[in-house]
């Protein structure tokens, strides 16, 4: 599938489009860095299991300079790519889209949790791995170690596709929610416990932010040194914990749960989790509702029909107070 | 030499809780960090890489510096005391205990830091070797030797005990209560030496990384593709164990201000902001300055001693896969 995309995107750089946004080899043999590519490095472009980065955001800065690109997207990405464009961040005219087949990305972190240590090189064996390392051969099998977000893989059609090359597999294996309703299922002190002791960790670093193509402001008012909310770092204990409630609401009916935000948490925060309670609220008060799903759409805190439910009965179903 | 049988390290810790607080690799929702230890806590002397290194130890993420109370047209300033309390820092791995080496360069340097000062003089460090590196380690580009780390007490995992050698006053107070031992722990030294040799990035070349080509490097114009998939977080720089810079913050408490220093990261828009604007306007600038630091200002005036001490956790952590070994291989050599 990679020389056919290569071949493809060749084309197409020599006919009216400025670079590619795709992925490229890392230092690791399996470990992928987004990355811009024109006719003189696209020698370097790879799509393959390790390609889980979701590259739709790169797609805001390229088309913002005016570049005509060509965006790589797996089925996931293409939803983000989709309420970009449908946010007027990304222009639709400026980009050409090609659909990727995917059947789930592998995640490292998932290995090395088994325990295996010095991984020189896995290699993809379709139902399971051989990692290659330091200390032997290992053999894990495949869906075991795929990406969380894989576990909830949205299926395999493209919402935003100019052509498509591959196939894709729906890797789902369960509710998505299940792990909303469990935490749904604490009493009100078990579950701040629970997220206390998870944002406990949080170290501000920015990656879930910074990687989320909801998050696409220009200057973010956590950056803004004009603002008294600024900050790199918690001034009392409780501050991490707000900035991700503050960002899970500002993001509320416009993410489209790529799940980007646990995947790069270096901490291993499951922030998507946060999200995700947002997207079933929304769901149930006022009908499913699934962003980037369709060109244009508005999403239902942004809406009104004569439907929706009043502020009370939203009130009434709050919880403890 | 002494030893000890690794069932009886938490019974050990506990006589050492007595004259120390011991702070250690322990696990919480289900990542290992360096925390304070008690009954309760998970050691996890098997985990090679913490998430965040060591330095928090002596170089907190966030820390009061002054507090200033106001009443009516009274301003009451109270500096926040410096620690004056001992402390262990136990399984410090052997970059991390060279990452103190050189952030005592900066700062124990005139103006000392009398925060940091204190931390150090306090704290007494017991290093553990690596019995089992990672692909992602290549500290012995660095003259770091996993096998044989150094600070005040060195200890090897050996079968199902452990030994320790005492470097430092510090350190023989440490081991003092512990059994001596004739034993040796050359071979297991000898297994990780060799091991080393065959890491994958075991053989870096930091040729040109030095104050002779500082213009070369600054110059060069591959900056801006090694960028470009740089998101600008700040992982790379809080999971770091030689970066040090950081920003002064004042908080505004009910009746006062709260004075607090914290990380900052050379990857933020807002990082050494000035009044005439920024001198790194993209990320381009940001991502150069990084590197720039380690492995040309700062050798270029601490005698070719680079700031990076090959841990590793920026190509386990970077969400994207970019990382010093990169730069290191594209702007490094005759290339």
């Amino acid at each position: 599938m990679q020389e056919i995309i290569k071949n493809r995107v060749g084309e197409l750089l020599g006919n009216g489009y400025d670079n590619v946004i795709g992925w490229e080899v890392a230092e690791a043999a399996f470990d992928r860095t987004p990355a811009i590519f024109d006719k003189d490095n696209l020698d370097k472009l790879v799509y393959d299991s390790f390609c889980g980065a979701n590259v739709a955001k790169y797609a805001v800065a390229q088309s913002q300079n005016g570049k005509k690109s060509v965006v790589l997207t797996k089925p996931c990405d293409s939803y983000s790519l989709n309420q970009l464009c449908t946010e007027h961040r990304v222009n639709r005219d400026n980009i050409y889209v090609i659909g990727v087949g995917c059947c789930g990305k592998i995640d490292v972190e998932k290995i090395r949790k088994q325990g295996i240590k010095g991984i020189l090189e896995i290699i993809d064996n379709g139902e399971t791995l051989t990692v290659k390392t330091l200390y032997g051969d290992k053999e894990v099998n495949r869906k075991d170690v795929l990406l969380d977000k894989c576990l909830c893989c949205k299926g395999k059609e493209h919402k935003i596709a100019d052509e498509t090359i591959g196939e894709s597999c729906d890797t789902a294996t369960g509710d998505k929610f299940a792990q909303v309703e469990a935490l749904e299922k604490m009493t009100p002190d078990e579950r701040f416990e629970f997220w206390r002791n998870e944002l406990s960790k949080c170290i501000r670093c920015n990656a879930c932010r910074n990687v989320c193509p909801a998050c696409s402001c220009i200057k973010c008012v956590f950056d803004n040194p004009a603002t008294e909310i600024s900050n790199k770092a918690a001034a009392d204990d409780f501050e991490e914990n707000m900035f991700h409630i503050i960002r899970a609401y500002h993001v509320a009916g416009r993410c489209t749960d790529c799940g980007e935000c646990s995947r790069v948490c270096p901490e291993g925060i499951p922030l998507h989790l946060l999200n995700r309670k947002m997207i079933k609220d929304i769901n149930e008060l006022y009908g499913d509702y699934q962003a980037g799903d369709e060109a244009g759409q508005r999403h239902p805190l942004v809406d009104f029909t004569f439907e929706d439910d009043e502020p009370s009965v939203v009130h009434e179903r709050g919880g403890d107070k | 030499m002494k030893k000890l049988s690794l069932a009886k390290l938490p019974e050990f810790f506990k006589k050492l809780t007595a004259d120390y607080t011991v702070i250690a690799p322990v696990e919480n929702a289900d990542k290992v960090d360096f925390g304070v230890w008690d009954e309760d806590s998970k050691l996890r002397l098997d985990v090679l890489k913490t998430v965040k290194s060591a330095k928090g130890v002596f170089f907190p993420q966030v820390e009061d510096m002054l507090r200033f109370h106001m009443q009516g047209k009274n301003i009451d300033i109270k500096p926040v005391d410096v620690m004056d309390e001992d402390f262990v820092v136990f399984g410090v791995r052997a970059c991390d205990a060279r990452s103190f080496e050189l952030l005592d360069r900066v700062f124990l340097a005139d103006p000392v830091d009398p925060f940091y000062a204190a931390r150090r003089e306090h704290g007494t460090v017991v290093t553990l070797a690596c019995n089992e590196p990672e692909e992602s380690c290549f500290c012995s580009n660095f003259d770091i030797d996993a096998a044989n780390p150094m600070g005040d007490v060195t200890a090897w995992i050996k079968g199902d005990e452990i030994f320790f050698r005492a470097n430092t006053e510090k350190g023989e107070k440490f081991v003092s209560s512990l059994d001596d031992t004739n034993d040796s722990v050359e071979d297991l030294q000898n297994s990780i030496r060799e091991i080393i040799k065959k890491l994958p990035l075991a053989d870096l070349d930091l040729t040109g990384f030095d104050g002779e080509h500082l213009m070369e490097k600054f110059d060069d114009p591959r900056w801006k593709e090694l960028s470009s998939g740089c998101l600008g977080c700040g992982t790379c720089t809080f999971v770091c164990p030689t970066c040090q810079c950081y920003d002064v913050r004042d908080f505004e408490t009910k009746d006062g201000i709260q004075r607090y220093r914290c990380w900052d990261s050379c990857m933020y828009s807002d990082f050494t902001l000035m009044a005439h604007g920024t001198n790194r306007p993209t990320q381009v600038e940001r991502f150069r300055q990084r590197f720039m630091h380690k492995l040309v200002y700062f050798p270029s005036k601490n005698e070719g001693l680079y700031s990076c001490v090959g841990c590793g956790r920026c190509l386990e952590k970077c969400p994207q896969g970019i990382n010093i070994v990169k730069v290191i291989k594209a702007l490094g050599g005759d290339k």
